[in-house]
């Protein structure tokens, strides 16, 4: 049983990040939308965590959200972007979904 | 005349402060008040350049920004550590700022009759 996780709030705000990144199972996957797309960035502070998440789960984020925050060209090259019909994709291919609001 | 420091301390869309805290804003300068501006911890997003919202259904109020200079709005600070800690630059944000050191802002906030914080 593999979960997908979302994350929507931004990791300079609060720790729900921190909480999913610690509490998710290697085969999981981890989605960031809506501000939690903040989390996937490079050259923040938060980037040394996140380059550790990526080395054991599967990390997605969503694209129309970091469009629309102007931040498409600073999003770590490693994280899979996808659109809303790729959000709906992931939400079949895991089994759960555990939304970290 | 009552000198007034906004603090805009959120990013833009995932909640409604950023925007109605501009609304206040605006308001204010209308009352002719002395205000002065400043965007630190995620607050700083707001006025990063390249906002494009058509595919999320929000209206992008970033170039809002650009006017705050004809509304008598003309301090408008930026707190350096915050713009660090994202790995953002000057030229990434959308309007010209002043930069503030932690100190500096911390004066700043001393400085003013009112702190309105969103």
């Amino acid at each position: 049983m593999s979960i997908l996780h979302t994350v929507n709030k931004s990791p300079f705000v609060n720790n729900a990040l921190q909480s999913c990144l610690r509490l998710a199972t290697r085969s999981d996957g981890i989605l960031l939308i809506e501000d939690g797309v903040y989390g996937g960035l490079s050259h923040t502070r938060f980037t040394p965590e996140l380059e550790q998440a990526l080395a054991e789960f599967n990390l997605y984020i969503l694209q129309p959200d970091l469009t629309a925050r102007g931040i498409i060209e600073q999003t770590h090259p490693r994280i899979q972007q996808v659109d809303y019909a790729g959000f709906v994709e992931l939400t079949v291919l895991y089994d759960k979904i555990q939304a970290w609001v | 005349m009552k000198k007034i420091l906004f603090i805009q301390r959120r990013p833009p869309y995932g909640t409604g402060f950023a925007k109605e805290a501009l609304d206040a804003i605006l308001m204010a300068s209308a009352f002719e008040q002395e205000i002065s501006l400043v965007f630190t911890d995620d607050g700083i997003w707001q006025l990063k350049t390249q906002q494009d919202t058509q595919a999320v259904g929000l209206k992008n109020f970033s170039p809002t920004f650009k006017a705050l200079g004809l509304y008598e709005v003309k301090q408008i600070y930026v707190e350096r550590l915050a713009l660090e800690q994202r790995g953002l630059q000057l030229q990434d944000l959308s309007i010209p700022v002043t930069l503030l050191t932690t100190e500096q802002l911390r004066l700043l906030i001393q400085q003013h009759d009112v702190i309105l914080s969103f």
